[in-house]
C-alpha cells in the first residue's frame, strides 16, 4: 500500500486524540506525535489500537516501541500488513 | 481558625432539572424526574422506576476538550463534571485556563465507580481481548475518576479527595470542604458527590427489597416520603455541587454571596445500640445532629427548616423522632420539614449534595419546596409532629437556619448547619 495513502488514513485516526488541528493537517512522515501533535503519551496505546482495528493486524509490544512519528507508524504498518498473522 | 465560610456557586444534574434554573422551576412546582424503565420490567426488577437525569455526554462539549471527552464512558464521571464546572461558572469563575490554584481544592465522592466501565473491562478480559482496552478506561475505573475530571479541568492545586460513605457521601463532602477551609488549609472547595445507578447497582438494591415496587404503574407517585403506603425507595443518578469559600476571599473577588456554611458534624452509630449495618443507632444520629447544632453556634428553637434524609422507607418515623429528639421541638413546634427525594428518588451518594443544593436554593429564593406524594401522611409521624410542619404546597418564607442531615449503611452520619449570609452575622 502506498505510503501517502497510509499517511492520509492516519491523519483521521488522530484526529481525535490532538486539538492541534493546523499541525495535523500539515503532517509529513517527520512529524512526531508527541512534541509536534501534541499528543498525551499515555494515548499512544489507543492510537496503535485503533490502526490495529483499521488494518486487522496485530502491533506488539515491542514494534509499538518503534513509534515515535508518522514515518515509522507507517513503517511498523506496512510490516505487519506483510506479515502473515 | 474563626473564619467564615461561605456559598457561592451551585450545580446541579437532577433527574427532576439539569441546571440550576430548570431544578429550582422544579423544586418550585414539586415535579417529579421519576420515570418507569421498560428496561426494569424485562430484567424482572420488583422495582421498575427510578430517577434518571435528561444527560448526554454530549452535554460536556463546552467544558472538556474534544481529546478528554473522546474515550469518557461513564455517566457518573459526565454528571460530576457538569455539576463542578456549573458550580465554578455560576461563583463567576472561567474554565480552560492554564493558571494552577494552589489555593482551591476539591472533595467529591461517589458509592460505586463507573460501572460501564467496569462492565466494558468484564467483557474484553473474558473474551481475551484485555490489550484492546486502551488507556482511558482506567482512569474512569477509579474512585477518584470524577475528582481527577474535576480537579484536571479546574487547575486545582490544594487539597484532592474523593470520600464515600454511603448515602452520606455528599453532605459530607460538604463538611470537609468546609473544615478545610474553616481551618485555614485551604481557601476555596469545589465540593459534592455523583452517583449513576445502572441496572447491575439497581438489581442489587432491588434483591435487598427496600425499593418501592407498588407504583409501576405510577411512575411519579412512587417516591413517597412519610407517607402512610411509603413502601420503599426509588433510586435516583445525578451529581450536585458546590464552590464553598473563606468569607473574606469571597469578598475580595466581589463573588455573590448565596448562604453560610455555619458547621456540622458527621459521626457514626457503630452499628451498636440498635444500629445495623443497614439502620442508624438512634443515639448516634442525635449525637449527630446535636453536635452539628453545637458547631454551628446555634440551638434546636433556631432551626427553620429540616430537609430531611427521608428516604421513604420505615426508617422516615425514626428519623422524624431522632430530629424531634435533638432539637427538642415536636407537634406544632417542630421546623418545617421536607424530602427532595419525593420529586427525586434516593439519589445515593448524590443524595447530599443535590438536596443540598435545594436547600441553598430555597436559603436564597425564600420558599420551601413541598412534600410531594404526602396526602396519606403516615399517622405514627403525625403523632410526633404537626402535619402542617409538613408541607405538600410551595410556601414563601424567609429562612434564616436550616439544617440537613443524611444518613447511610454502615451507620454513617452527616448534619449540616446553612444559614442566610447576614454581614454582621
Amino acid at each position: 500500500m502506498d505510503r501517502q495513502v497510509i499517511l492520509n488514513e492516519l491523519k483521521k485516526v488522530l484526529v481525535p486524540y490532538t486539538l492541534n488541528k493546523e499541525a495535523l493537517n500539515n503532517i509529513n512522515e517527520q512529524t512526531d506525535l508527541i512534541k509536534d501533535l501534541k499528543i498525551n503519551s499515555a494515548n499512544l496505546v489507543d492510537i496503535i489500537i485503533d490502526a490495529e482495528n483499521q488494518y486487522h493486524i496485530e502491533i506488539d509490544m515491542d514494534s509499538a516501541e518503534r513509534i515515535s512519528n508518522v514515518g515509522n507508524c507507517i513503517d511498523v504498518i506496512i510490516e505487519k500488513m506483510g506479515s502473515p498473522n | 481558625m474563626g473564619s467564615r465560610v461561605v456559598v457561592t456557586g451551585l450545580g446541579v444534574v437532577a433527574p427532576n432539572g439539569v441546571g440550576i434554573p430548570a431544578f429550582l422551576a422544579a423544586l418550585k412546582n414539586g415535579s417529579s424526574g421519576v420515570k418507569y424503565m421498560p428496561k426494569y420490567q424485562e430484567l424482572n426488577f420488583n422495582c421498575q422506576v427510578c430517577g434518571m437525569p435528561e444527560f448526554e455526554l454530549s452535554d460536556l462539549e463546552s467544558y472538556l476538550s474534544e481529546v478528554a471527552l473522546y474515550g469518557l464512558r461513564g455517566s457518573t464521571i459526565g454528571y460530576a463534571v457538569k455539576a463542578a464546572a456549573d458550580a465554578w461558572l455560576d461563583a463567576g469563575n472561567t474554565l480552560n485556563n492554564e493558571e494552577l490554584l494552589w489555593e482551591t481544592g476539591c472533595v467529591f465522592g461517589n458509592s460505586v465507580a463507573d460501572t460501564e466501565a467496569m462492565k466494558r473491562i468484564i467483557e474484553f478480559v473474558d473474551a481475551k481481548q484485555a490489550r484492546k482496552l486502551g488507556s482511558r478506561i482506567v482512569e474512569q475505573l477509579m474512585n477518584s475518576g470524577a475528582t481527577a475530571y474535576i480537579s484536571g479541568l479546574l487547575g486545582l492545586g490544594n487539597r484532592v479527595i474523593t470520600n464515600s460513605a454511603a448515602c452520606a457521601t455528599g453532605s459530607q463532602a460538604v463538611l470537609m470542604g468546609y473544615e478545610y477551609i474553616k481551618h485555614g488549609t485551604t481557601t476555596r472547595m469545589v465540593v459534592g458527590s455523583n452517583e449513576y445507578v445502572d441496572p447491575y447497582i439497581f438489581g442489587a438494591f432491588d434483591s435487598m427489597r427496600i425499593l418501592a415496587r407498588k407504583f409501576n404503574h405510577a411512575p411519579q407517585q412512587a417516591s413517597r416520603p412519610m407517607s402512610a403506603t411509603a413502601g420503599g425507595f426509588v433510586p435516583g443518578s445525578g451529581a450536585g455541587a458546590l464552590v464553598l469559600e473563606d468569607l473574606e476571599f469571597a469578598l475580595s473577588r466581589n463573588a455573590n454571596i448565596y448562604a453560610e456554611v455555619l458547621g456540622g458534624e458527621t459521626n457514626s452509630g457503630g452499628q451498636r445500640g440498635g444500629g445495623t449495618m443497614t439502620s442508624p443507632n438512634p443515639e448516634g444520629v442525635v449525637s449527630c445532629i446535636k453536635n452539628a447544632l453545637k458547631n454551628a453556634g446555634v440551638e434546636g428553637k433556631d432551626i427553620d427548616l429540616i430537609s430531611g434524609h427521608l428516604p421513604a422507607t420505615a426508617a422516615d418515623k425514626m428519623e422524624i423522632e431522632n430530629w424531634a429528639a435533638s432539637l427538642n421541638r415536636y407537634g406544632d413546634d417542630f421546623p418545617l420539614t421536607n424530602s427532595v427525594k419525593s420529586m427525586i428518588g434516593h439519589c445515593l451518594s448524590a443524595a447530599g449534595s443535590i438536596e443540598i443544593v435545594a436547600l441553598i436554593l430555597q436559603i436564597m429564593h425564600k420558599f420551601v419546596h413541598p412534600n410531594i406524594n404526602l396526602e396519606d401522611p403516615n399517622p405514627e409521624i403525625a403523632k410526633i409532629v404537626s402535619l402542617e410542619r409538613l408541607p405538600t404546597k410551595c410556601i414563601s418564607k424567609d429562612i434564616k437556619i436550616a439544617a440537613k442531615a443524611n444518613f447511610g449503611f454502615g451507620d454513617v452520619n452527616t448534619c449540616l448547619v446553612f444559614s442566610k449570609y447576614e454581614k454582621n452575622g
